[in-house]
């Protein structure tokens, strides 16, 4: 596998290496030039093993992984394609790589066909919990413990806690969609960064706001860490494992200008570079284009959703201001009678309205925790879901592009068998045996992840309709608790009332 | 204490005085009042306007003849509602308050319908001829501008007692009008605090009703996987169908009684303002009266004429004073009972709603547990 590997650029070169979004399809097709040019970025997955691992130290990438990190550090948000996207194996390829490319690429279904079947043996639970503050000032940072309790034997122990932070999440996610999300895997998307969320907890404020953003964030990255482990391929990913196992986890530099969306935005980027070139996708097959039709249209649904019940959110909690501010008021008119049995009803009325007040308060957490961040995190999920659609026509059309090369390479060689230049015929024809590989290669490729696509999708309807189905059953077990309480409550205040004299 | 040569007492029963019915014809809303006549088991409707009302509050005002009149605790009247288009929800809240909520003005006319029901069960103020005419009599009362009995001709000089510190009859009327101001200010808090919390409640109700349409938006019947989708988000939809009715209960219960009850509680801590004030009129005059005759009986010096004189002024004093401290009496329990069966009222409504929506919550829980256990 190193024998055949170019040497890396230089970190000065790695400007060129990353270059404008519209020249990410250039990173595909130029794949199989490495031979010719030292470019060697790439999001092939020529190299992607179980055993690779992301940036090591002792890979002989590390050269190259370092020019990614300056490269990052300098770009902001706004440029994700210069972040460490495509993290593990950043190596230039040669088409000789073919055969194993292709042991790898179709490991992962059938296995994963039996993982399926294993559903019912799945048993992990992972929470994240004890948000720590660690530092001072704007170099604070908030340590989350996540604890893993699992009979898996994938896992070395029952039960692991380990210590990590926001920017490690966000590297996880990193790695896993450079690893997956061209083969066609949903990758779920690590939670949003928040510049103004994260200011005011490091500046120390200790008001609700940053109260309910630390806990807003944690639940996040609880349900961001279950959605991972629940898919069949994910869950085996050694990344994965050492993100959940091991005390010390290197640093994800480079997340700190991409973050999840920044991934994802870097991928539909890409695709709209594809759009935009005149190779318009002969659609063979109708389900894809009926399915991502769905999509789009689901997306537009759940964002109209989202926005309804983040209203509602907040009328929610208004509510609930009122509430105390007429508990207030009824006391103080309680205080004020003379009247014995009036003054007492009335207090005990602004009792009752304060325990209503603390009703009101928690369904609204039902509300935001179970409904509100369930179609948030299923608007994010779309997101990824468009891009993996996008990725198949990335990899439809380098199998075109391919197509299109060993065209011109016979229409070449035909034409020097007329010229009679021996030795450039030779190469001519070795190139053509080259791009037939490559079309054939391309052409696996495509099948290949249309079909993980399909196999995704299906398994992404399933745990849809599972997800919403838990939640309602939740949400109506808070209704219901909130209608027994409200219940006793009157209940209570009942002969009170009738008490008054 | 001495009545009027025309007294009649009211033909019909204080209790069964009901508002039937509103229309709204242009500005102008007309009411339908139905009530029961004592001896027979006819009963009467008549139809009529605010002024109508207005008119009725200014004869009882205006009763002559009616000793102990300044000593009274008039029933509070709605203000007029106005119920024209350029009038927005904001301006009616700000004019009527809880009064301007629900529908069809069905608050307001309650709120009539109350103030219909207390003067007929004052005990002086039911036998005022006006009150049995506005009941009975098909033709309304007409454009009868009388006189406008002592407010009208004592409003000037009420602004300028209340902004007086005036020193009180008794210590009994001023620990009266301590407690009233306190308690006056206090119910007009509770009330806009309540009203806020209603108002609220309403718009919770609205965007649970958005969010329940938009669910219904999602259903699409592509493939299998599509229509299990949908047949959740219908699911959703019905759950958030059943916490928008939920919450439009919970407002129109909060609406019907503790709204009502405490904004007429308000309303009643106002106008015992307004007696006070009255009072202290009257006693004020019956004082200028009795220094001004004293000075011109002064010069008769006929003392038995000014003793008799000074007897009279104080036989009407403690008239007034009598009346008036029957009127607190009766003020006070009957507020009492009204704000009681109000509570009474409210929580029983509150009750019944969370047991009826508890009851629908278990079954929807139940039927998803089943639909979704595999």
């Amino acid at each position: 596998m190193s024998e055949e590997r170019e040497p890396p650029p230089l970190p000065g070169a790695a400007q060129t290496v990353f270059p404008e979004p519209q020249d990410a399809e250039d990173l595909f097709v130029s794949a199989a030039s490495a031979m010719e040019s030292p470019e060697a970025a790439c999001l092939s997955a020529e190299d992607i093993s179980p055993s690779s691992n992301g940036p090591r130290d002792d890979d002989p990438d590390d050269l190259f992984a370092e020019a990614t990190e300056e490269v990052s550090l300098d770009s902001p948000e706004r440029q994700p394609i210069l972040s460490d996207g495509p993290s593990p194996a950043i190596t230039p390829v040669t088409p000789v790589m073919i055969s194993p490319r292709v042991d790898v690429f179709d490991r992962s279904p059938d296995q994963d066909e039996d993982e399926e079947e294993n559903r019912d043996t799945f048993d992990i639970q992972i929470s994240v919990s004890d948000p720590e503050k660690v530092g001072d000032g704007m170099n604070a940072y908030m340590v989350y413990k996540v604890t893993t309790k699992t009979s898996l034997s994938i896992f070395s122990r029952d039960e692991v806690c380990v210590k990590r932070r926001f920017s490690d999440f966000l590297g996880l996610y990193s790695k896993l969609a450079s690893k997956y999300m061209h083969m066609g895997y949903i990758v779920p998307p690590a939670p949003e960064k928040s510049i103004v969320g994260m200011t005011k907890v490091k500046v120390g404020k200790e008001d609700l706001s940053s109260v309910e953003f630390v806990e807003k964030r944690r639940s996040a990255l609880e349900r961001y860490l279950l959605r991972t482990v629940k898919h069949p391929a994910l869950l085996k990913d050694p990344d994965v494992l050492q993100f959940l196992e091991s005390s010390e986890l290197p640093r994800a530099v480079s997340t700190q200008a991409l973050s999840g969306a920044g991934i994802l935005r870097m991928v539909n980027k890409a695709a709209d570079a594809v759009n935009k070139m005149t190779i318009k996708m002969n659609e063979s097959d109708a389900w894809f284009e009926e399915k991502q039709q769905q999509f789009e249209n689901l997306d537009v649904q759940l964002r109209k959703l989202h926005a309804s019940v983040e209203s509602l959110v907040c009328h929610r909690k208004e509510l609930s201001v009122n509430t105390a501010s007429f508990a207030k008021s009824a006391a103080m008119l309680g205080n004020s009678e003379d009247h014995t049995a009036l003054s007492r009803a009335l207090s005990q009325l602004a009792e009752v309205e304060e325990k209503i007040d603390q009703l009101h308060q928690d369904q609204s957490y039902a509300d935001f925790y179970l409904i509100s961040e369930l179609l948030g995190d299923y608007v994010r999920l779309i997101t990824a879901v468009k891009g993996v659609f996008d990725q198949r026509m990335k990899a439809w059309a380098k199998w075109q592009d391919a197509q299109v090369m060993l065209q011109r390479k016979r229409e070449a060689e035909a034409k020097l068998q007329y010229a009679n230049k021996p030795d450039k015929l030779q190469q001519a024809t070795d190139e053509i045996r080259e791009w037939e590989g490559k079309v054939q290669q391309g052409e696996r490729d495509f099948e290949q992840i249309s079909k993980n696509i399909r196999r995704e999708v299906g398994r992404f309807e399933k745990d849809r309709v599972k997800d919403f189905r838990v939640v309602i059953i939740k949400y109506l077990e808070s209704l219901v608790h909130t209608q027994q309480q409200l219940i006793k409550y009157w209940e209570a205040f009942l002969p009170e009332a009738k008490a008054i004299a | 204490m001495e009545v009027s040569s025309a007294e009649a007492a009211l033909s019909v029963s204080a209790s069964s005085i009901r508002i039937t019915d509103v229309t709204q014809d242009g500005d102008v809303l007309t009411f339908a009042i139905a009530s029961q006549k004592l001896n027979s088991s006819a009963g009467v409707c008549v139809f009529r306007i605010y002024e109508d009302f207005d008119w009725l509050q200014q004869s009882l005002f205006s009763q002559e003849n009616l000793p102990g009149l300044q000593g009274i605790i008039f029933p509070p009247l709605p203000s007029k509602a106005l119920p024209s288009q350029s009038n927005t929800q904001t301006k009616a809240l700000k004019q009527l308050g809880f009064l301007a909520l629900g529908q069809d003005w069905q608050s307001y006319c309650k709120a009539l319908e109350f103030y219909l029901q207390q003067v007929a069960a004052h005990p002086t103020l039911c036998k005022c001829k006006a009150l049995d005419s506005f009941l009975i009599n098909s033709e309304s009362p007409g454009k009868q501008r009388g006189r406008k009995g002592i407010f009208n001709r004592l409003s000037q000089a009420v602004e300028e007692m209340r902004k007086e510190s005036h020193k009180d009859v008794d210590n009994f009327f001023q620990n009266e009008r301590n407690k009233n101001t306190n308690l006056a200010a206090l119910s007009k808090v509770a009330t806009e605090k309540l009203l806020d919390v209603v108002m609220t409640e309403q718009k919770l109700a609205l965007a649970c009703g958005h969010f329940a349409t938009s669910l219904h938006l999602c259903v699409n019947q592509d493939d299998a996987a599509a229509v299990a989708f949908s047949k959740v988000c219908l699911k959703l939809s019905d759950v958030i169908e059943a916490v928008n009715r939920n919450f439009e209960k919970v407002a129109s219960n909060d609406l019907s009684t503790l709204g009502l009850g405490l904004d007429l509680e308000s309303r009643y801590q106002e106008a015992e303002k307004v007696w006070e004030c009255v009072l202290m009129i009257a006693c004020k005059l019956i004082e200028l009266e009795t220094v001004k005759k004293g000075t011109e009986k002064a010069k008769a010096s006929k003392r038995e004429v000014m003793e008799a004189f000074q007897k009279a002024v104080e036989k009407e004093f403690n008239l007034i004073s009598s009346v008036a401290k029957q009127e607190i009496e009766r003020f006070h329990s009957s507020r009492v009972n009204v704000l009681k069966n109000f509570l009474i009222g409210w929580c029983e409504l509150q009750l019944n709603t969370a047991k009826e929506f508890a009851e629908l919550y278990s079954q929807h829980l139940e039927a998803c547990r089943n639909m979704y256990s595999e």
